[in-house]
């Protein structure tokens, strides 16, 4: 009984942990699958999502920390966008520069703290508990929110990528030169996907320092590979389908992925392994597809080695 | 309708590589001109579509399209007006989207919000069924599925799907086998007809420059050499051509490549 227990609480927490990530992944797959921007200010965007959810929730706002927190993120990501489209820096790089200065930006806003304390402080999470008391939910309070947030942002993408925006969106990832050729400006869709995608980690961010109650410079380190790793497993789950399934299947990555890890702890592995296991889920789920496609290749040459 | 006004451009200016690839061009377009335009590889026919787009711009000379001056005006701009298609059958359309997706784009009707209307579906498909290919029953299919042909056509579709005041062709059928070379050359023809666009169209093929439009122009080191229509050219055969390029150029045109290149 003790066990089931066990994995019922470990399985919620990942269900939990995976939700909330969920919406950096779903972040990602508007950058990286749909725009073809890999955005490195992810892990410095969720921070800054994380740090003015808490600033505004600890004065007494939790509520407005939502919207305070996706419009922090959509300034870091106009900021990134115009790095990379009006000031000819290289996209990979403008991600890193904003990254790096986020750091201080999230420092001076948790007021040149490193730390921030949440315990005693009404949050989202603390409000939907008191909605919930008293039904058979309310131990479920942190799942709830974790999922409104998961389902909004699906039924969003889902329709924002068919309007005539969304669609530019897509096209200006795959062939620029047609997205000039319609005469819309590739320089303004991808402010605008950049844009919307940050909101989306930077409310990750919030989200995940909200139902913690604590919020550290570091909390978003290392998010981006995570994040992808996620997503990548998601495409393996839901590869080639329409875009609401295709965001569907970006959200069980992360959930996949939480379980994977949260197992994988169960078995001993230190929680520091965390970021070495996504680091190599994306190399493998990158270069896989990519070595396959080699192999042919490779083996012959070993073969003509070996002959001679 | 375009007017080219002592356009010039030269690529590495300054340098020791400076190369001038449009030397002081001048050009009147006609409405309803349907000119075909020849000329060695590296004569600048490519670049002059590219300063006319606006994906280059011009060092000096001013570009006027139907009245307007765009001659610094940026390309996605100039799309509205202009539809092109380039020899890449890939580089018009978008391979990971559906075929209704890239006419919805193309069209551009709708505000940024909205999404496909029941009534571009239809138009999408009924523009599409002239095309003969039963595209029109694969709306959802991703383009990247179809053949080079049908890709090329598609574009020639989005291009054209609302008639653009300018159409330029940059060798459009060159990349494709010849049977569908000819279909799609076909389909060029009659839209352009039907339409009664204005078409610019680079083409190797000597013969099919003249057979095609009204008006024919030969290109030779940035400079146009030969501007012939009307009475003029209706006489002319392809020997005619390289006669009248010998005598223009001093020099022998090398009949091979822009025969069968």
């Amino acid at each position: 009984m003790a066990f089931f227990e066990t994995v019922l609480g470990l399985s919620q927490t990942a269900l939990e942990l995976g939700l909330i990530s969920a919406l950096t992944v779903l972040a990602l797959f508007l950058s990286y699958s749909m725009l073809n921007v890999c955005d490195l200010s992810t892990d410095g965007c969720f921070t800054l999502g994380a740090a003015v959810g808490a600033v505004v929730a600890l004065s007494g706002h939790p509520l407005l920390s939502i919207p305070a927190a996706m419009l922090a993120g959509m300034l870091s990501g106009l900021i990134t966008a115009f790095l990379q489209t009006r000031m000819g820096i290289n996209s990979l790089l403008a991600g890193i520069i904003v990254n790096t200065a986020l750091y201080s930006v999230n420092i001076a806003v948790m007021g040149n703290a490193s730390l921030l304390n949440m315990n005693k402080v009404e949050t989202v999470f603390t409000k939907m508990q008191a909605v919930l008391s008293g039904t058979f939910l309310s131990g479920q309070y942190k799942l709830i929110v974790a999922l409104i947030a998961v389902a909004f942002t699906v039924l969003f993408l889902s329709l924002f990528l068919k309007t005539r925006l969304g669609l530019a969106i897509r096209a200006t990832g795959n062939n620029p030169d047609m997205v000039r050729s319609s005469s819309i400006n590739p320089i303004f869709t991808t402010t605008v996907g950049l844009c919307v995608a940050n909101a989306f980690t930077a409310l990750s961010g919030c989200l995940l320092a909200q139902s913690q109650k604590s919020v550290s410079i570091d909390i978003g380190q290392g998010m981006v590979t995570i994040a992808l790793a996620s997503l990548l497993m998601g495409t393996v789950l839901l590869n080639r389908r329409s875009v609401p399934l295709q965001a569907v299947g970006a959200v069980l990555g992360a959930i996949l992925f939480r379980i994977v890890y949260t197992i994988a702890l169960r078995f001993d592995m230190p929680a520091s392994m965390l970021k070495l296991v996504s680091s190599v889920i994306v190399i493998v789920a990158i270069s896989g597809p990519y070595l396959k496609q080699k192999m042919p290749t490779i083996l012959r040459r070993i073969k003509t080695k070996e002959g001679k | 309708m375009l007017k080219l006004n002592d356009v010039t451009l030269t690529f590495s200016r300054g340098t020791q590589d400076a190369k001038t690839v449009l030397n002081h061009i001048s050009l009147h377009v006609k409405k309803g001109d349907f000119i075909s335009i020849i000329g060695a590889n590296g004569a600048g026919k490519s670049t002059l579509f590219n300063a006319v787009c606006g994906s280059l711009l011009t060092d000096s000379g001013s570009i006027i399209l139907d009245g307007v001056d765009v001659t610094t005006m940026p390309e996605h701009k100039r799309a509205k007006v202009i539809g092109r298609l380039y020899q890449d059958p890939m580089r018009g359309s978008a391979p990971g989207m559906s075929i209704e997706e890239n006419l919805a784009l193309a069209s551009g009707h709708g505000g940024w919000l909205s999404a496909i209307s029941k009534a571009d579906k239809k138009l999408f498909r009924d523009r599409l069924a002239l095309l003969n290919m039963g595209l029109e029953d694969r709306m959802k299919q991703q383009v990247g599925l179809l053949s080079g042909g049908q890709r090329q056509a598609l574009t020639l579709m989005m291009a054209t799907v609302n008639p653009p005041k300018l159409l330029l062709l940059d060798e459009h059928t060159a990349a494709l086998d010849p049977a569908t070379a000819e279909k799609v050359l076909a389909l060029t023809k009659s839209i352009v007809e039907e339409q009664k666009l204005t078409c610019l169209m680079i083409t190797h093929n000597m013969q099919s420059a003249l057979d095609l439009g009204n008006r024919t122009l030969m290109m030779n080191n940035g400079k146009i050499i030969l501007d012939v229509e009307g009475e003029e050219r209706k006489g002319l055969t392809v020997s005619d051509l390289l006669d009248r390029f010998r005598q223009v150029s001093k020099q022998e045109l090398d009949n091979d490549k822009i025969l069968l290149s």
